[in-house]
């Protein structure tokens, strides 16, 4: 599809700055594996302490990186299948928040006014512009999601025989969450902290504002994840040479995470005061529903994957798996695609691990966690986002790949190095090693009376894991930046390839309508958030804190 | 469908069976008062210890707990400030310390030896150094 100017800029531009941001987060990544493993046994190194540069790493990496590559994709996809433009305004006004919101918090972040990690959790105190940048940030990708309602209605209107594509139906589906689960942030971060940043309240309910963000922070890692899905369901089988098993069961797994992703936060809590033990129970109970729809994908994106492969020529129960196109420079989608599914049936188990309530005692806080979600976030997702970055930016932009032999093999080093990386980090995680803490100074340091020796080889494996993954990103960098600052060759387009479905199969009226499956997820997440919300009450008191990260005085007293 | 199926009835059974039959549970609330700001060490009978720790930046109160072993511990944690985390390492005792709440667990300990309790939360530039003991002797 042709595409005018302005969308070509907004496009380009949200891929282009959060990558350039990307460095800074790459950076600040290796440079905690070097920290934790005791090399250094420092506070801060040029400029950067540590936990500064662990909050660097988390919000460039997981919510901005991730938030305008959600909303990129959704704009191409969205354009790709229903051949329009969302309105102007709608796209302009979206990047334009989201860019502020984003330089916003960078600032806070560089100056060292917000370095209360990524789950900023008070009272540790960040800057009031730090908390109004990221509910900036978030409000901007609903107003894309507003444009592109307002042309699927015209669409449906133009095309009342048609049923509503899998691509669509998963971008839907992934905004509707993500409105209805960042209302509870924007509600913490606009009404509840900015206020007290500033000054104008003085007490505030701890209990109350972890409740919230663990409200947000599940449904966001499915934000993360499900742009992901939408290419392994419709662009994933054609790449590889055949066709999606079955898109039914692609929109009941879509359907799925509409109504079980937001109702289990809560078991990120398990560990805290305020939830009784039937709330955190039930949503560990809950939990295992959203690992369904996950379950499904690998057997779906699997049997997908297996036709590809036999229709190469492929013999044997597991010939397939020999038979498909890793290393071809013209299809280097393929490998990125692969290579975070790989890491993706790690990340999954282990993130079952978390979830079963009493086994999360073990891991709670621990290496575990950060080993876990490196497969996940920085497995499928990453992978998904590098190679459809190369994808949308090449295409858009009418360029071609540079050095596309260094393109292909970034996924498989980047793959070696997540695994190596979780690995230290889980080993070390079963041995009591903590998470976001600047080891170097004290459990990995041989001078100082904390020291812990287990813990100097499970840290030394992440940093190896850290050096294998920075390297595939320099490669990288070099492949996306050469790219993006060439000339163009061809006229600028939207273009996704599409998978056709292997099966013709009956339309289910349950699955074309998202409504039945909405006002269920609504209904869930009140029965587990207003029991959970009467207990925070009667569980907790407002207190009178609010802290610097440097200094243990209370600036309330 | 069947075998997605029949996995997760099996992770469902392993957890019931746990909490129900095993009695592994996670912490549990209590209501919060002010009092749990006071740090102190309550000795019930011979086996039964009630400890009120405190958690502030970046140390614990008590910072060591010495007992014999075969002592149980009903352990009430809050924290003076900032949220904390309180991991026994290798106990599989893991709560987090957030003021205006409090958590309990009750823990027994049959192995002599120096448990470390790690700050496992951030909780400010001191957070790395932040750790406790809990020592269990071999006398009766």
């Amino acid at each position: 599809m042709k595409i005018s100017k302005s969308y070509k800029t907004v496009i380009l531009t949200g891929l282009f700055m959060p990558m350039t941001l990307f460095i800074l987060g790459v950076y600040n990544g290796i440079m905690q594996t070097i920290y934790r493993a005791g090399v250094i046994h420092q506070s801060s190194v040029g400029g950067i302490n540590y936990y500064q540069g662990l909050t660097m790493h988390g919000v460039i990496n997981a919510i901005v990186l991730t938030t305008f590559f959600a909303v990129i994709f959704g704009h191409v996809t969205v354009s790709h299948y229903l051949k329009r433009e969302p309105p102007k305004l709608t796209y302009q006004v979206s990047m334009l928040l989201m860019i502020i919101g984003t330089m916003m918090d960078l600032v806070a972040m560089l100056t060292g006014k917000a370095q209360a990690l990524y789950t900023f959790y008070a009272p540790l105190k960040d800057s009031a512009a730090f908390y109004i940048g990221t509910a900036l940030l978030i409000v901007g990708s609903w107003i894309a999601f507003f444009g592109w309602v307002k042309i699927w209605l015209e669409w449906r209107k133009e095309n009342p025989a048609k049923k509503m594509p899998l691509a669509i139906l998963g971008t839907f589906v992934n905004f509707s969450m993500w409105f209805v689960s960042s209302l509870p942030v924007a509600y913490e971060t606009l009404v509840i902290l900015t206020p007290w940043s500033l000054g104008w309240t003085t007490s505030i309910n701890i209990p109350l504002t972890r409740m919230l963000f663990w409200m947000f922070g599940h449904p966001l890692v499915y934000f993360w994840l499900l742009p992901a899905y939408i290419a392994y369901y419709t662009i994933l089988p054609n790449v590889a040479g055949g066709k999606l098993y079955s898109g039914n069961a692609g929109r009941l797994a879509f359907l799925l995470f509409l109504i079980l992703s937001t109702p289990v936060g809560v078991h990120h809590q398990f560990s805290e005061p305020v939830f009784t033990q039937g709330t955190k129970l039930w949503v560990s109970v809950l939990t295992y529903g959203v690992a369904l729809p996950s379950f499904m994908t690998a057997f779906t994106v699997g049997a997908s994957l297996e036709y590809a492969g036999r229709k190469r020529g492929a013999k044997g129960l597991l010939g397939w798996m020999v038979k498909l196109p890793y290393f071809q420079q013209d299809n280097y989608l393929f490998g990125y695609f692969i290579c975070g599914l790989i890491l993706f049936i790690f990340g999954g188990v282990s993130g079952i691990v978390n979830a079963s309530y009493a086994l999360n005692q073990m891991v709670h806080n621990t290496g575990w966690v950060p080993g876990h979600f490196h497969m996940t976030v920085a497995g499928p997702v990453l992978l998904v986002i590098l190679g459809m970055s190369l994808y949308i930016y090449t295409s858009v932009s009418g360029k071609t790949l540079k050095f596309k032999s260094l393109a292909v093999i970034v996924p498989y080093l980047w793959m070696f190095g997540v695994a190596l990386l979780s690995h230290g980090l889980m080993a070390g995680g079963l041995m009591g090693e903590p998470r976001r803490t600047n080891l170097g100074l004290s459990y990995t340091n041989p001078d100082s009376p904390l020291f812990n020796k287990h813990w100097v080889a499970t840290t030394t494996i992440t940093m190896i894991g850290g050096m294998l993954m920075g390297t595939a990103a320099l490669i990288y960098f070099i492949v996306f930046f050469t790219t993006a600052l060439s000339k163009a060759t061809a006229p600028p387009q939207i273009i996704l390839p599409e998978s056709e479905e292997l099966h013709e199969e009956k339309p289910i009226p349950l699955l074309l309508n998202m409504k039945p499956w909405l006002i269920a997820s609504i209904i869930l997440t009140m029965f587990t958030y207003v029991p959970a919300l009467i207990s925070v009450f009667k569980y907790s008191k407002p207190v009178k804190n609010q802290f610097q990260t440097e200094s243990p005085v209370n600036e309330e007293k | 469908m069947a075998l997605t199926g029949m996995l997760l009835s099996i992770f469902l059974f392993a957890i019931l069976y746990n909490v129900f039959s095993r009695k592994i549970d996670v912490p549990t609330c209590v209501p919060y008062t002010g009092t749990f700001k006071k740090p102190h060490i309550r000795k019930v009978d011979i086996q039964n210890y009630e400890v009120y720790a405190v958690a502030h930046m970046w140390a614990y109160d008590p910072d060591e707990i010495t007992i014999p072993k075969g002592s149980t511990i009903a352990l009430y944690l809050t924290s003076a400030d900032v949220v904390h985390g309180y991991n026994i390492v290798l106990k599989g005792v893991n709560l987090m310390a957030v003021p205006g709440g409090v958590s309990k667990t009750i823990i027994t300990f049959n192995d002599p030896g120096v448990y470390r309790v790690v700050c496992h939360e951030y909780c400010g530039a001191g957070h790395q150094y932040m750790m406790g003991k809990i020592i269990v002797t071999d006398k009766r």
